[in-house]
């Protein structure tokens, strides 16, 4: 039967030329593509420079030849100036959370299966879509620029962070080396990024809305659609916050406005407006920065993290050969983090001189996100009990995330207390929280994503004995990294230090970083196995029938690769939830959205206690 | 490989709820009133913690390790889509859980926070710039003499923009430590010249940004003698590393006499101080 | 289902031009003659202008709440004379709302010339908008009160600014819309064709309520 809704209609023909069709290309599938190799690049750099930072903290004052002749500003003889470090620290961020984190998981894989997953032949605005990349990759490609054209005493970059604090990084070249020129290219890259983002997050809002082919509820939607949809609404709500505080930054320094500096400053033996370089300011206030980067900033590891755990939940039940347990609390737990997130950025600025009041409300409202945290990792649990696990690198990389999220998010309770927070604050248990989660978990539920889908974005399954070794190398690997830092931070040691001898207190934590240092040259060096693996399987790889691994979702049950519109002409009609494995009586252990066949009955609400 | 990964989950965490429990890295004796109720309010939260991330990583790992698939035909997980009333049951727990770690870690922030110093503390003014740290002390008057930014002038040692003209600030000592008493309390009053830093003294268990353009107080009872560290904790530029203060926390006949010395003699005393106590780091 | 679906009668006409959007086409052949069918998928252009709008909005929240902010702190706050042209700004952007509208609903009841002729008019309003706003500007240059001057004229500057760049973005909307108006062969609207510019109107009205409250909250607020 082919009514209206499901006579496919191709409402952009499928390309020719090797420009539209890989380059400028409209299909979702092209430009999911593109996100991802944009990121497996912007991670190469981004882990590069934090190999390079653990250098220069266990080994200070070593001289490294090559460096020497690759960076002779920053690292003059071989030995990394401070400012070469904190470039190294606010580049390694930036990169990182914009490149990867925020594309990746949502532009990446998002873009590619979101609408497959919902039967939609395309996303809503294929145009917009293919903008949204160039967009974000010129972004990145301004960046990287900012490496480059940060001024004569060039170091690596800016060096604000990549939280850029004001008045530091709203006083320019006064306020010190590598203030300058990289400063304004890293708020323009930033900037452009946001419209890329707030492009992309139009697309799957308006597309998982108005698209969801026949018998596609939304409480039928595989948890990964909900996760990339309430990520998008994050992005929608967050990131205009974050542009609007790159605007007002990039007006102070360029036009000698005072949105966040105040007056009276005295910087670098210059009174402020007695000297060209450092105009007349009055009455801005640097806090208010804060409150607008946080604001963007919590919303922002929200974002960072909820695709990596509805990649989770899905692949999770796909080899558990289970249904998700208690589907429902997920979507709810993934609405409630989400909303929370972004009523708690103060737990940013506890010690930031704002008012004490506020800090009790944001830490009180802190504590609460624990609670659907807390919930989706006993779902997470709950899934896998009473299955039937299939090991595969997919898989271990999905039980891989629960365990580092619950590693990483569980220090949360600490960090969100305020009271803690004074001993807490800017020590090294604070990148130890973060790391985990977003460093960490996010990747691993990427690396699991990858692992799960490349069979049918290519065909081939990646290599699972190089992948099970890039697995346990990694996830030992990054507990040696990232534990050790918590008790880094409880004996003080404070963050963005470019090196630790100039305190008698942090003597005793040598040996740790120098095992950190050590874990992290290993656990960064394995991934060029991922990398190789990539390349490797994508000719020789085995051959992966179109439901690679008798999976339920909707991208199993179309050709591998999907034909231009995903699905030849047909849009699919959906009979069953996502997650029917296990159907007692049903003649398979799984039973694909798609199967008119098999009756499963009461909507799936068997087992219901 | 359930087996394998259910052990290897179970070494992680016994090795990380080792390095915990073993206190081998582990926070300085606290120094100040409030860090016995800091400690304690930690102590419960990492038991919490701690409780919490063992009970999660034991029970996944004990789901892999028994859940693995035999490859026997027919055999099947079992069909559940959940149950509602664990559901309810795990969120009230875990909310009565978090909530109330929550607001018990309120109290030691109220006490400090929400309250004033309390009159008769002593009182330092605090002004950082890129990378050092400025104490201005109100000698012998005990009244701060007046400062005015344009008044700043490093390369004649005028750190802090005091006013030659005003009769309070001859008897005011500018220096480069902290030194304050034991047992009574001290309110700081915090101010940046530049951009912000962050006084934090690990010992002390208290942290707080100075912000250009806002004057913050702050106060604190240290209960120790001894020198102690004070770190920058808020990146500040390319020196952020190496601005390092010290405070010297005094017993009463110590303080009192060099608190009514003028500049020469507290810079003097103070020096004599520094070597004779010496820097406390565990 | 949060689908909305809004059907229409199906409508049928005979071989004509087609109606194309930037993504293609709504009607489908058979035997050669063109249906007009209820689309689906044309609301999404509705939904999309709204989604878009509370992303446009929370960047003018964001820059309202550190108005708000700034005001507060500093103490350096000396308020900005309003500039007397804006008050000519103000009825020129409400006259184009209306004109729009007159201009979407004869489109809705296919007068295709009155549709093109009003949205020819509101686009004129537009350019005499920005035009004004230009004026405005130079008002306040020719008191000496620049982008830096104070906070308020700061903000009076990058508000405008910001509205004045997002109007423009949608004065090129209105510009594709009368183009295709104006060249269209088609005899009867798609509904396709009847979204997208009912999108680019909610768009328009945005920008106009968005420029009452810019002028409230700079001269009207304190």
């Amino acid at each position: 039967m082919s009514d209206v809704s499901h006579e496919g209609v191709h409402r952009h023909p499928a390309p020719t030329g090797f420009i539209r069709k890989y380059i400028f290309s409209l299909d979702h599938k092209v430009i999911g593509i593109q996100y991802i190799l944009l990121a497996l690049a912007a991670v190469l750099v981004g882990m590069t420079m934090s190999l390079l930072m653990r250098l220069k903290l266990s080994w200070p004052d070593h001289k490294f030849a090559l460096l020497g002749t690759l960076f002779k500003a920053g690292a003059p003889d071989g030995v990394m100036n401070p400012e070469f470090y904190l470039s190294l620290v606010t580049m390694h961020g930036t990169i990182m959370v914009f490149f990867v984190l925020t594309t990746a998981p949502q532009g990446g894989f998002g873009n590619y299966f979101l609408p497959i997953q919902i039967g939609a032949e395309d996303m809503a605005f294929p145009t917009l879509n293919m903008m949204s990349f160039w967009v974000t990759f010129i972004g990145f490609v301004v960046i990287l620029a900012a490496i480059f054209f940060s001024g004569a005493e060039s170091t690596v970059g800016p060096i604000g962070g990549w939280t850029g604090y004001a008045p530091l990084s709203a006083l320019g070249a006064i306020a010190g080396p590598g203030q300058g020129m990289g400063m304004n290219l890293w708020i323009i890259s930033i900037a452009i990024f946001c419209v890329g983002s707030l492009l992309g997050a139009l697309n799957f809002i308006t597309t998982l809305l108005n698209m969801r082919t026949k018998g596609m509820s939304l409480m039928r939607m595989p948890l990964t659609c909900w996760a990339w949809f309430t990520t998008a609404v994050l992005a929608l709500l967050s990131f205009p916050v974050l542009l609007g505080g790159g605007i007002l930054l990039l007006l102070d320094r360029l036009a000698g406005t005072s949105f966040f500096i105040p007056g009276g400053l005295y910087v670098s033996g210059v009174l402020s407006g007695t000297n060209p370089n450092f105009p007349l300011h009055t009455g801005g206030s640097p806090i208010l920065w804060q409150h607008l980067f946080w604001f963007f900033g919590h919303p922002e590891v929200y974002i960072a993290i909820l695709p990596g755990m509805g990649a989770t939940s899905h692949i999770l039940a796909t080899f558990a050969r289970k249904p998700v347990f208690g589907y429902r609390a997920m979507v709810f737990a993934i609405f409630a983090i989400g909303l929370l997130g972004f009523f708690v950025w103060g737990h940013h600025m506890f010690i930031s001189g704002m008012s004490p009041y506020s800090a009790i409300a944001f830490s009180v409202l802190t504590l609460s996100i624990g609670v659907p945290s807390a919930v989706k990792t006993f779902n997470w649990i709950g899934t896998l009990w009473g299955a039937r696990i299939r090991f595969t690198t997919a898989m271990l990389f999905a039980i891989g995330f629960v365990s580092l999220f619950v590693s990483g998010g569980i220090t949360g309770l600490i960090l969100g207390q305020s009271s803690l927070d004074l001993a807490m604050h800017d020590t090294y248990i604070v990148p130890a929280h973060f790391h985990l989660v977003m460093g960490v978990a996010s990747i691993f539920g990427m690396f699991a994503a990858i692992y799960f889908w490349f069979p049918k974005m290519f065909g081939r399954y990646l290599d699972e004995r190089i992948g099970k070794i890039h697995f346990w190398v990694t996830f030992v690997g990054v507990y040696c990294i990232f534990v050790p830092m918590h008790v880094m931070g409880l004996v003080g040691m404070p963050r963005r230090y470019s090196q630790f001898t100039e305190y008698g207190f942090l003597n005793k934590l040598h040996p740790l970083v120098l095992f950190v240092s050590i874990s992290a040259i290993i656990t960064i060096t394995v991934q060029l196995l991922f990398y190789f693996n990539l390349v490797w399987s994508l000719f020789k790889g085995a051959k992966a029938p179109d439901n690679a691994w008798e999976a339920t979702t909707l991208e199993w049950s179309t050709s591998t690769p999907p034909p231009h519109d995903n699905f030849a002409g047909v849009l699919p009609t959906v009979y069953h939830g996502p997650y029917e494995f296990a159907v007692p009586g049903a003649p398979n252990d799984f039973v694909m959205q798609t199967d008119a066949e098999v009756e499963v009955s009461s909507n799936g609400h068997n087992g219901h206690h | 490989m359930g087996r394998v990964l259910a052990v290897i989950i179970w070494i992680i965490t016994a090795l990380s709820v080792l390095m915990f429990v073993s206190k081998k890295w582990w926070f300085p004796a606290a120094i100040s009133e409030h860090g016995p109720a800091l400690d304690r309010q930690f102590l419960i939260t990492i038991l919490v913690v701690g409780i919490s991330f063992a009970a999660a990583q034991i029970g996944l790992g004990w789901m892999v390790w028994k859940y693995r698939d035999t490859g026997k035909a027919g055999d099947r997980g079992t069909y559940t889509h959940g149950s509602n009333r664990l559901e309810v049951l795990w969120t009230v727990i875990t909310a009565v859980v978090f909530i109330t770690l929550a607001v018990m870690g309120q109290s030691v922030w109220a006490q400090l926070r929400l309250h004033d110093a309390p009159a008769g503390s002593y009182t330092v003014e605090v002004v950082a710039q890129q990378f050092q740290w400025n104490f201005h002390y109100p000698g012998k008057d005990n009244v701060f003499g007046h400062t005015d930014p344009k008044l700043i002038d490093d390369s004649a040692l005028n750190y802090v923009g005091l006013d030659p003209g005003d009769p309070n600030a001859k008897d005011d000592a500018v220096t480069a430590s902290l030194v304050v008493p034991v047992n009574r309390p001290v309110e700081l009053r915090l101010r940046s010249k530049d951009v912000i830093h962050s006084f934090w003294v690990p010992p002390l268990r208290f942290k707080q940004d100075l912000v250009p353009g806002m004057e913050i107080k702050v106060h604190f009872t240290p209960t120790k003698v001894g020198k102690y560290e004070l770190a920058c904790a808020e990146l500040c530029g390319q020196q952020h590393y190496k601005m390092r203060a010290f405070m010297l926390v005094l017993p009463d006949e110590e303080l009192n006499a060099i608190r009514v010395m003028s500049q020469e003699q507290f810079q003097a005393r103070m020096t004599e101080l520094l070597a004779k106590y010496p820097t406390v780091i565990d | 289902m949060a689908t909305m679906v809004t059907t229409k009668p199906v409508i049928k006409s005979g071989t004509g031009g087609k109606a194309s959007g930037p993504n293609g086409n709504g009607s489908k052949r058979r035997n050669g003659r063109e249906f007009l069918e209820p689309d689906p998928h044309a609301n999404r252009y509705r939904i999309g202008m709204w989604v878009a709008l509370a992303s446009i909005g929370m960047l003018f929240t964001a820059l309202s709440s550190a108005y708000v902010v700034r005001a507060g702190a500093g103490g350096d706050w000396v308020d900005i004379r309003m500039p007397r042209v804006l008050l000519l700004s103000t009825a020129l952007i409400l006259v184009s709302s209306v004109t729009l509208e007159v201009s979407k609903r004869n489109l809705k009841a296919s007068s295709l010339v009155g549709h093109s002729r009003w949205l020819m008019l509101t686009m004129l309003l537009g350019l005499a908008f920005l035009g004004s706003q230009l004026l405005a500007w130079k008002q306040l240059a020719q008191q000496g009160i620049y982008l830096a001057s104070n906070p308020h004229s700061s903000f009076f500057y990058l508000l405008t600014a910001t509205h004045a760049v997002h109007l423009g973005g949608g004065l090129l909307a209105l510009i594709f819309v009368w183009t295709r108006s104006r060249f269209s062969t088609a005899l009867k609207v798609s509904p396709r064709r009847q979204a997208a510019t009912d999108a680019v109107a909610i768009y328009w009205h945005f920008m106009d309520a968005l420029w009452i409250y810019l002028f409230l909250l700079l001269f009207l607020w304190r």
